[in-house]
């Protein structure tokens, strides 16, 4: 009996300690998920990779081109091997790796702005405004994406002169693709944003906010937008993966970031008539691209169940 | 029903007029599609004007697209460049099936342009898609009915891994490994361009041949996607009560799987495939052009890029009423499988 009491009490006293807040649970949960772990562990290499990368060769390199080598396989010099204008791959790869990670970022801000802003207003104010920019989205969600990227990047193409930044040139286009990017992809999120906004305005913090004279603004920005952003993290992260092979896609078409800016997708560009004599080519680029889609791919993956506290963890 | 179905059709009108609108609007800002016009001359001043304005080129853009939608049979044009209008337009309008010609292959009717290669676009999407559907299914219940087993799990890690690949990247390795490296091994390998060998001709063999690739990349990517969610759907369904009902009746395993199971794990794949449609189509772009397929994907991209804006609009518009089309259908036909949804 005396017994029992006591491992109730040293129970009980196991349960106190436990006692996580929730940011702790949610990196509990999130490290149960293996491989959203290592997703991260890529991603923060890739990250050193590219951004690290650019104190070792300055971006003159990367941009050199050298006619004479045009075409080599993989050597010592040129681990990657170099492209069609001989440039060398392996240094491209390290600074078309920092734009196209920022052009992921970079175009996720923009989308998710947009996409808030929009499903928020919908789902808060309702009636003819949520009808008018429902219809506005149905009508962006059906034309494919590919297809309006493809036409705004025609429609913006050349039409932004480049810029300098940071002591270094960017082609304008970097900006061009960052924000068609933005512009077509937001409406996923939007729905969801206006689908959470819509059942948590009828709840009572809304109302007693309402009672206490706060102001529209407030009530969507300080008190529901923080309720529902479980949601929009888990959409970026894998908007992010999205953007970055938007981008590909657009570059590869020829549409994309102009060189002499490297990115992985537009070194990708034409790569297709070097299958058989040149697979260095697209094999390289293709991979890093391959790779941080996936581990952004998996770290989404453990973020939806770190963040969602009912959903059953399923690690892979 | 039929009012819904009527309701949806009426709602697609004003969607589609927001949809072109805005199209137009940036297509006939995208450049210039007189410069290549005179071949590798670059054209003259007054054969600009006068070829800008043949085109009607040389009106305001709301004329332009009024043109566009409704056709210019009702007014006249100046086409002599003398100020007075005296030609009467030929143009019937999009309202009325004309979509008009192409600038760059000069007279020839958009839908002619784009009949020519719809059908080979088909030609790889409805072989892709049927054998993504009857992949999927049975992977993802193979999976899901082995839960947690070392298959499984190579499944469902393969299947992530496909999900995240790029088409581009899959296209490449494929023809890479199926044509490039099978060949230098001297086994028998896959062609990895165009739609037959112009030494062999269009021969059923040839064309059957080429499509193999580029449907082998499409159906990797779609079926990843796609088994994972029959995966996770038949794995809710079996923890129903009518499945142990089906179960403790003495019903055959097999019975209860297809029988009962599989048709309602299967019932939300309609609505996926329903939406994913624009996806596939996008993806289509890719793949044409890296497999040189002469299909509508290469035609939007070459045609974009010369500014060819009664091509472009065409093949958007028709592509945008079969992404309206096919989700009416979708909702159609789950109303239809599942008798608990009623539309209103």
């Amino acid at each position: 009996m005396e017994a029992s009491i006591l491992s109730d009490v040293v129970v009980q006293e196991e349960i106190l300690t436990e006692a996580l807040t929730p940011r702790q649970m949610m990196w509990m949960r999130f490290k149960r998920h293996k491989m959203a772990v290592l997703g991260l562990i890529v991603l923060f290499l890739l990250v050193l990779y590219s951004f690290g990368g650019a104190f070792i060769y300055p971006e003159a390199e990367a941009n050199f081109t050298n006619t004479k080598l045009r075409l080599t396989s993989p050597s010592e010099d040129h681990p990657f091997g170099t492209d069609t204008v001989g440039r060398d791959i392996f240094k491209r790869t390290i600074y078309g790796g920092q734009i196209s990670l920022l052009i992921g970022l970079s175009a996720v801000i923009v989308e998710v702005v947009v996409g808030v802003l929009i499903g928020a207003i919908a789902g808060y104010y309702g009636g003819w405004i949520d009808g008018l920019l429902m219809r506005f989205t149905e009508a962006m969600f059906n034309v494919p994406q590919l297809f309006l990227l493809l036409v705004m990047a025609k429609f913006f193409g050349g039409k932004i002169p480049t810029l300098h930044f940071l002591g270094r040139e960017f082609s304008g286009s970097v900006i061009v693709i960052i924000v068609i990017i933005g512009i077509t992809s937001w409406m996923y999120l939007a729905r969801i944003v206006r689908a959470n906004f819509m059942s948590l305005k009828e709840r009572e913090f809304v109302l007693a906010a309402h009672t206490t004279g706060t102001s529209n603004a407030s009530i969507i920005f300080q008190h529901i937008l923080p309720n529902s952003i479980a949601p929009i993290v888990v959409s970026a992260t894998l908007g992010v993966a999205n953007a970055i092979i938007s981008e590909a896609y657009i570059s590869f078409l020829g549409l994309g970031v102009q060189p002499p800016t490297a990115t992985w997708g537009n070194m990708l560009e034409g790569a297709y008539n070097y299958v058989e004599s040149a697979p260095w080519l697209w094999i390289f680029p293709g991979s890093l691209i391959v790779l941080t889609v996936l581990s952004i791919n998996f770290v989404g993956d453990g973020l939806r169940d770190a963040l969602d506290p009912h959903a059953i963890v399923e690690a892979g | 029903m039929s009012r819904y179905i009527f309701r949806r059709i009426l709602q697609a009108f004003p969607l589609l007029f927001i949809i072109s609108l805005m199209l137009f609007l940036l297509m006939i800002n995208t450049g210039d599609p007189l410069a290549t016009m005179g071949g590798r001359r670059v054209t003259r001043p007054a054969d600009r004007e006068r070829l800008s304005r043949q085109l009607g080129l040389d009106q305001p853009y709301y004329k332009q697209y009024l043109f566009w939608l409704i056709g210019n049979e009702w007014t006249q044009t100046d086409m002599d460049g003398d100020g007075t209008p005296e030609t009467p337009g030929v143009r019937k309008g999009v309202l009325q099936g004309d979509f008009g010609t192409s600038l760059v292959t000069r007279g020839k009717p958009v839908i002619d342009i784009i009949m020519d290669r719809l059908p080979n676009t088909l030609l790889l999407m409805i072989p892709a898609e049927v054998i993504v559907i009857a992949l999927s299914l049975a992977v993802g219940v193979y999976s899901a009915l082995r839960q947690y087993s070392l298959i499984d799990h190579t499944i469902t890690g393969l299947s992530f891994i496909g999900y995240s690949m790029p088409i581009f990247f899959v296209a490449l390795t494929s023809m890479y490994i199926f044509g490039v490296n099978f060949k230098r091994w001297g086994l028998p390998y896959l062609p990895t361009v165009g739609m037959f060998d112009p030494k062999v001709g269009k021969t059923t063999t040839q064309v059957f041949l080429h499509m193999i690739l580029p449907i082998f990349s499409m159906t990797v990517i779609t079926a990843a996607g796609y088994s994972r969610f029959v995966r996770s759907q038949m794995l809710e369904v079996i923890t129903e009560d009518y499945i142990r009902t089906a179960r403790a009746k003495g019903l055959p395993n097999r019975m209860v799987i297809a029988g009962h199971a599989l048709k309602n794990a299967a019932l939300p794949l309609v609505t996926i495939i329903g939406l994913d449609i624009p996806l596939l189509l996008g993806g289509a772009v890719v793949t044409e052009s890296i497999f040189a397929w002469p299909g509508m994907g290469r035609l939007f991209i070459d045609h974009l890029s010369r500014s060819d804006t009664p091509v472009v609009m065409g093949i958007l518009i028709m592509i945008s009423v079969a992404v309206i089309l096919s989700q009416l259908i979708t909702d159609i036909i789950y109303a239809w499988l599942d008798p608990r949804i009623r539309y209103h």
